[in-house]
C-alpha cells in the first residue's frame, strides 16, 4: 500500500489502566474480529499475561479504517523490558498514550512516555474509563498535559469498555500521526521489534518494513549478527497470520524464517536483501544485558535435569533469558540465570513453576557488578560468592526511577531513597495532589525489597519505574553467612559497607530461629572478610531420645526413627550442619518477612 | 529353633484409668478377672510350642496386675512355666500385706512399684489414686514380704512439675534404697484428654524440662547406680555382691530376642515375625474360651529391619552393641563423623569384640544418633 495511507502506532499505559481493552475494542470496530470471534484481550496470548495484566511480547495487528492501513503494535508494558519497548515504538510513527480517568498518570505512564518522545512519536493523549463513577477525565487530562507539554483539551475522552470514543481514536490516528517516510524503491531495510518461536517453523520476527520490500522465498540477511536466512513466508496479523506476496515500506507483519534459535535473530536486527543489501543498518541496536541475577536451584535436587530442559525450552521463545550452570555446596545443582529485571525474573520463575511443575529456591536476586582487580584486570560477578576477595574497585548498575506519589507521602519516598543511597534528581507536581519525584538509585538497592517497602509506606499510592542509567564506583563489601564455621555460598551477599551491619544480624537472627537445634552447638555468622560482623549461637539439643523402649514399643519407636531419619535426607547439609530447605526460604524471602 | 525364652503376660484390669496412659487397660470388671486369666492360660496352652523348654523371665505387665482378683491372680501366677526372674508390676495402692505375701509365696522374684512421683500436687495432675505415703507403705509391705529386687517406676516432666519437684522426687527414690529404678518422660500424645488439660503448660515448661533427663542421670549416678539402658539405673553389682540387678526380661528386648506377648494387645516377637493381639476384651475372650487364637495384627519383620532395631534397641544400653551386629546397618561416614563429635566410640572390650558405645551425651541424643548412624 502507498505509504501515505499507512499508520504506525502503539499503546503506551499502565498496568490495569485499560489497554488490552482498547486494543480488543479497535478490532471489533474496525471490523477485523467479528463480536463472535471476540475473545476478550486478544493480543496477549500467554495465560501468564492475562492472569498478570502484563503484556510480554509484542505483537503487530493490521486494521483497516477509512480507506487506510493502520498497523496496531502492542508493546510489553514494564520496564525491564524497556529495550523491547524502545524498538516497538521505534517501529511506530505515533503512540496513544493511553490513562486511567480515575487513576490518573502513573510511573509507568512516565517511563514510557519520555521514552516514547526520545523516539520522536506524535503522542495521542486518551483519557479512558470516563464511565466510572469515581472518573476525574479532567484532572487526568490535565496531568497528561503537564507531562507531555500539551493541552488538556487535546485529549480524547473514551471508554474503551463500552465503546464511547473509540471511532474517534481511530480517526485521530489517521489525522495526527504522520505517515511513514521511508525509500519504496531503496534497498530493503526492516527492523526486528520482536520475535516468537513456533516449534514447526522455527523463529518468526515481527518487523517494521522501512525501505524497499521483502517478498517470500526471498534470502535475508540480519546485518547485525550476520545471520542468513530465507524468509520461507511473510504476511501479516489481521489478528492471525494472514500469508502476503510481500510486505512494503511502511508495513508491519511478520517474516518466518526456519531459524531455529530466538538469540540468532535478537531485537534491533536490522534485515535486508541478500541479493541487493542496504549499506547501512537502521539506528539503536544493541545487545541486551541481563541486569539481575539470581541462582535457581530445583528443591528436589533429582528435578535438576528437568529445571535444565524447561529452560532450554523457555530460552527458546526468551531471548533476554541467560542461564548457566551453577554448584552450590549448600543447594546442589542448579543455574546461575540473568534477567532483564526483577518482573522477567518473577515471570521466568512462574513459568518455570507453573508450565514445568517444577518446585525451585531462587536465591536472593543480585545484580552484574563490574570490579577491577588489583592486577587491572576487568570482571564481571553475576554471583556474590564469585566476587574477588582482593579488588581495587568495584562498580554497581544504577537506575533513574520515576516515583509517583500523593502529597503527603513525599517524605515517606525521600526517606526510603536516602536510606537505599538514593540521589535526588527533580521533583514536579503533577496536579496540586500529585508529586513526580525522579531519583538516581543503585539498582543493587531496588532488587532488595524497594518495591514493597515503597508499597508499605505509601500505604500502596505510590508507583514506581525505573530506566538504567549506567554504571558507577560504589563501597561495596561481600557479606558471608556462615553456619558452623562453614560458609553457605548460596547466602553471600554484595551490599553497600554501611548496610552490611544490619543485614548481617537479620540474617543471622532469622537463621537462628529456623535452623533446628542440633547434637552440638551451631554458630552462625555474618563476615565481611575475616571480620565477623554477627554472631549468634545455636544451643546444641540437650535431650533426643526415645524415652522408654519395650516388647510392644518396638515397631511404633523404629517407625518413628524411621520418620526422623527420612527427615534428615530432605535436609541440605552444611559441614556437619543440617539445614532444612525452609531455613533457606526464609533467609532467601528475609523481604517478605519484614515488610512493615 | 531352640524356642523364645521370654514371656509377657498382660494384665489389663485397673481401677480407674489415668490421663496420661496409653496401655491397653480395662477398668473394673471384676466378674471378668477370672474368665481372662483363664482365656491367658489357655492361650499359654495355644502357644507353648515357640517357648524353650526352660523360661529365663516372665513379666507380668498391665494395667495393674496386682489389682486382678487375688483368686484370679494366684491362678495365673500358678499355671505359668517356672522361669528365673519373674516380674510383677503393682500398683501402690494394690500392696497390701496380704498380697505382698502371696506374690512371694507364688514365686514372684521381682515387683515393679508403679510410684510415678512422691509429690501430692503431680500425683493428682495424673490421676493417680496413691498418695506418697501410700507409696511409701507398698515398699515396705514388700520389703517386710522379703523382696529383694524391687524396681520403681517414676516419671518427670509432669505438667506443673518444677526443678526442685524433681529433685525431692530423686532424693525420696533413692531414700527407699530400691534395687532398681525406671525414669520415664511423660508422653503427652496428641488429641488424648490428658493433652487437651495440659498441653499449653507443657509448652511453657519445655525449655526448663529439658534438663530434667540430665538431672535424672546424675541424681541416679552420684547415688551409685548404673545407668545401663536409656531410662533404666539398677544398684551396681560392686555395691551389692555379685547379683546384675538389671531386668533380665527387658533386656531380652534390647538385646533383640524372642518373646511371646499373652493377652489383649500383647506383642510377640519370634523369628521374623511380630504379631499384636487384638486390644479387645471381649474379641478375646470369645476367641480363646472356643479354643481359638485371638485376632492378632502380623507385621513381617525384613532382615533390614531386624538389623535395624537391633541397632536402635542396643544403642540404648551402656554395654552398647557389638560392632559385628552394626556393620551391616549403620554408615561409616556417619560413625566417623559422630565419633569425631564425642557421641559414639568404638569400645574395644579386653578379650571380648569391640562394641559400639554411646558417651553419656550420646545417650541423651540417643535418638538423633541413631538416626544419623543408621544407613
Amino acid at each position: 500500500m502507498d505509504q501515505a495511507h499507512i499508520r504506525n502506532f502503539s499503546i503506551i499505559a499502565h498496568i490495569d489502566h485499560g489497554k488490552s481493552t482498547l486494543a480488543d475494542r479497535i478490532l471489533e470496530v474496525t471490523g477485523a474480529v467479528t463480536g463472535r470471534e471476540m475473545r476478550a484481550q486478544v493480543l496477549d496470548s500467554m495465560d501468564l499475561e492475562r492472569e498478570r495484566g502484563i503484556t510480554i511480547k509484542a505483537q503487530a495487528v493490521r486494521v483497516h479504517w477509512r480507506g487506510h492501513e493502520l498497523n496496531l503494535i502492542d508493546t510489553p508494558g514494564h520496564v525491564d523490558f524497556t529495550y523491547e519497548v524502545s524498538r516497538s515504538l521505534q517501529a511506530c510513527e505515533g503512540a496513544l498514550l493511553v490513562v486511567d480517568a480515575a487513576q490518573g498518570v502513573e510511573a509507568q505512564t512516565v517511563a514510557n512516555a519520555y521514552l516514547a518522545i526520545e523516539n520522536d512519536l506524535e503522542l495521542v493523549p486518551v483519557v479512558n474509563k470516563i464511565d466510572l463513577p469515581q472518573a476525574n477525565p479532567d484532572g487526568a487530562a490535565e496531568e497528561i498535559a503537564e507531562l507531555i507539554g500539551d493541552t488538556p483539551d487535546h485529549a480524547l475522552r473514551v471508554s474503551a469498555k463500552t465503546g464511547q470514543g473509540v471511532e474517534e481514536i481511530l480517526d485521530a490516528v489517521i489525522q495526527r500521526i504522520p505517515p511513514p517516510k521511508g525509500v519504496s524503491d531503496g534497498p530493503a531495510r526492516a527492523l526486528v521489534f520482536d520475535s516468537s518461536y513456533d516449534q514447526y517453523r522455527g523463529v518468526v520476527a515481527f518487523v517494521r518494513v522501512v525501505d524497499g520490500s521483502f517478498r517470500a522465498g526471498e534470502p535475508v540477511l540480519a546485518m547485525a549478527q550476520g545471520t542468513r536466512f530465507e524468509a520461507e513466508e511473510v504476511g501479516f496479523f489481521s489478528p492471525t497470520m494472514q500469508p502476503a506476496d510481500a510486505l512494503s515500506a511502511g508495513e508491519v507483519g511478520y517474516l518466518v524464517t526456519g531459524l531455529k534459535d530466538v538469540a540468532r535473530l535478537r531485537v534491533g536486527e536490522t534485515l535486508t536483501s541478500q541479493a541487493n543489501p542496504a549499506s547501512e543498518p537502521l539506528p539503536g541496536y544493541r545487545e541486551v544485558k541481563p541486569m539481575v541475577f539470581a541462582g535457581l536451584f530445583p528443591t528436589d535436587s533429582d528435578d535438576y535435569p528437568e529445571l535444565r530442559d524447561a529452560l532450554e525450552r523457555l530460552k527458546l521463545n526468551d531471548g533476554s533469558l541467560s542461564y548457566e550452570p551453577e554448584t552450590s555446596q549448600a543447594l546442589g545443582f542448579g543455574f546461575r540465570s540473568g534477567f532483564l529485571g526483577l518482573l522477567h525474573m518473577e515471570i521466568v520463575r512462574e513459568r518455570l513453576e507453573r508450565e514445568f511443575d517444577l518446585d525451585l529456591l531462587v536465591t536472593a536476586p543480585t545484580v552484574a557488578y563490574r570490579v577491577e582487580t588489583p592486577t587491572g584486570e576487568q570482571v564481571e560477578v553475576h554471583n556474590p560468592a564469585d566476587m574477588p576477595a582482593e579488588r581495587e574497585r568495584v562498580e554497581e548498575p544504577y537506575v533513574r526511577a520515576s516515583i509517583i506519589v500523593p502529597k503527603d507521602g513525599v517524605g515517606q519516598v525521600m526517606e526510603l531513597a536516602t536510606e537505599r543511597r538514593g540521589r535526588f534528581d527533580h521533583m514536579e507536581y503533577l496536579s496540586p495532589e500529585r508529586v513526580l519525584l525522579l531519583y538516581e538509585l543503585p539498582l543493587g538497592e531496588i532488587v532488595f525489597d524497594f518495591y514493597d517497602q515503597l508499597k508499605s509506606r505509601t500505604r500502596g499510592y505510590a508507583s514506581f519505574d525505573y530506566d538504567y542509567a549506567g554504571f558507577r564506583e560504589g563501597d561495596l563489601v561481600r557479606l558471608d553467612v556462615l553456619v558452623g564455621g562453614e560458609p553457605v555460598d548460596a547466602l553471600s551477599l554484595v551490599l553497600h559497607r554501611e548496610a552490611a551491619y544490619s543485614r548481617g544480624r537479620l540474617l543471622v537472627d532469622r537463621l537462628r530461629e529456623e535452623i533446628p537445634r542440633q547434637m552440638f552447638d551451631v554458630p552462625v555468622q555474618a563476615a565481611i572478610g575475616s571480620r565477623v560482623i554477627a554472631r549468634e549461637t545455636i544451643k546444641a539439643k540437650r535431650k533426643d531420645v526415645l524415652a522408654k523402649c519395650y516388647g510392644g514399643d518396638i515397631s511404633r519407636k523404629r517407625k518413628l526413627l524411621e520418620r526422623q531419619k527420612a527427615g534428615k535426607k530432605r535436609m541440605k547439609q552444611v559441614g556437619a550442619v543440617e539445614v532444612p530447605q525452609e531455613a533457606f526460604l526464609a533467609v532467601l524471602n528475609l523481604d517478605e518477612g519484614t515488610k512493615r | 529353633m531352640s524356642g523364645a525364652r521370654h514371656l509377657y503376660v498382660h494384665l489389663p484390669f485397673c481401677a480407674a484409668r489415668c490421663g496420661y496412659c496409653d496401655f491397653v487397660t480395662v477398668v473394673g470388671r471384676h466378674a471378668r478377672h477370672g474368665e481372662y486369666v483363664d482365656a491367658l492360660i489357655a492361650e499359654l496352652k495355644l502357644e507353648c510350642g515357640v517357648l524353650a523348654e526352660r523360661l529365663e523371665t516372665v513379666f507380668l505387665g498391665g494395667g495393674t496386675p496386682t489389682f486382678t482378683e487375688a483368686g484370679a491372680l494366684q491362678r495365673l501366677l500358678r499355671a505359668l512355666p517356672s522361669c528365673e526372674e519373674l516380674t510383677v508390676e503393682a500398683n501402690p495402692e494394690t500392696v497390701t500385706p496380704d498380697l505382698a505375701s502371696l506374690l512371694a509365696e507364688e514365686g514372684v522374684t521381682r515387683v515393679s512399684l508403679g510410684a510415678q512421683t512422691f509429690q501430692p500436687h503431680l500425683l493428682e495432675t495424673l490421676e493417680r489414686r496413691a498418695s506418697p505415703e501410700v507409696v511409701r507403705r507398698a515398699f515396705y509391705h514388700l520389703r517386710d514380704a522379703s523382696f529383694d529386687n524391687i524396681s520403681l517406676d517414676l516419671i518427670y516432666g509432669i505438667p506443673g512439675q518444677s526443678t526442685s519437684d524433681l529433685e525431692r522426687d530423686i532424693d525420696e527414690a533413692l531414700t527407699l534404697a530400691p534395687e532398681h529404678l525406671s525414669w520415664y518422660e511423660l508422653e503427652a500424645k496428641p488429641g488424648t484428654r490428658f493433652t487437651h488439660v495440659h498441653g499449653e503448660e507443657l509448652v511453657r515448661q519445655a525449655e526448663e524440662m529439658e534438663e530434667y533427663f540430665e538431672r535424672v542421670v546424675d541424681g541416679m549416678t552420684r547415688a551409685g547406680y548404673r545407668w545401663y539402658e536409656t531410662a533404666n539405673f539398677c544398684l551396681a553389682p560392686a555395691r551389692h555382691g555379685a547379683r546384675d540387678l538389671r531386668s533380665r526380661h527387658n533386656l531380652g528386648y534390647w538385646l533383640g530376642r524372642d518373646y511371646l506377648g499373652l493377652g489383649i494387645g500383647a506383642v510377640s516377637t519370634v523369628g521374623a515375625e511380630r504379631w499384636r493381639n487384638t486390644p479387645r476384651l471381649g474379641a478375646y475372650l470369645e476367641a480363646l474360651t472356643g479354643g481359638q487364637r485371638p485376632l492378632r495384627d502380623v507385621e513381617d519383620l525384613s532382615a533390614a529391619v531386624k538389623r535395624e532395631e537391633r541397632v536402635m534397641l542396643g544403642l540404648r544400653l551402656d554395654e552398647g552393641l557389638p560392632l559385628a551386629d552394626a556393620t551391616d546397618a549403620i554408615d561409616p561416614r556417619a560413625l566417623d563423623r559422630l565419633v569425631a563429635a564425642d557421641l559414639v566410640r568404638v569400645r574395644p572390650a579386653n578379650g571380648a569384640p569391640p562394641a559400639l558405645v554411646l558417651t553419656s551425651r550420646g545417650r541423651r541424643l540417643g535418638g538423633g544418633v541413631t538416626a544419623e548412624l543408621l544407613v
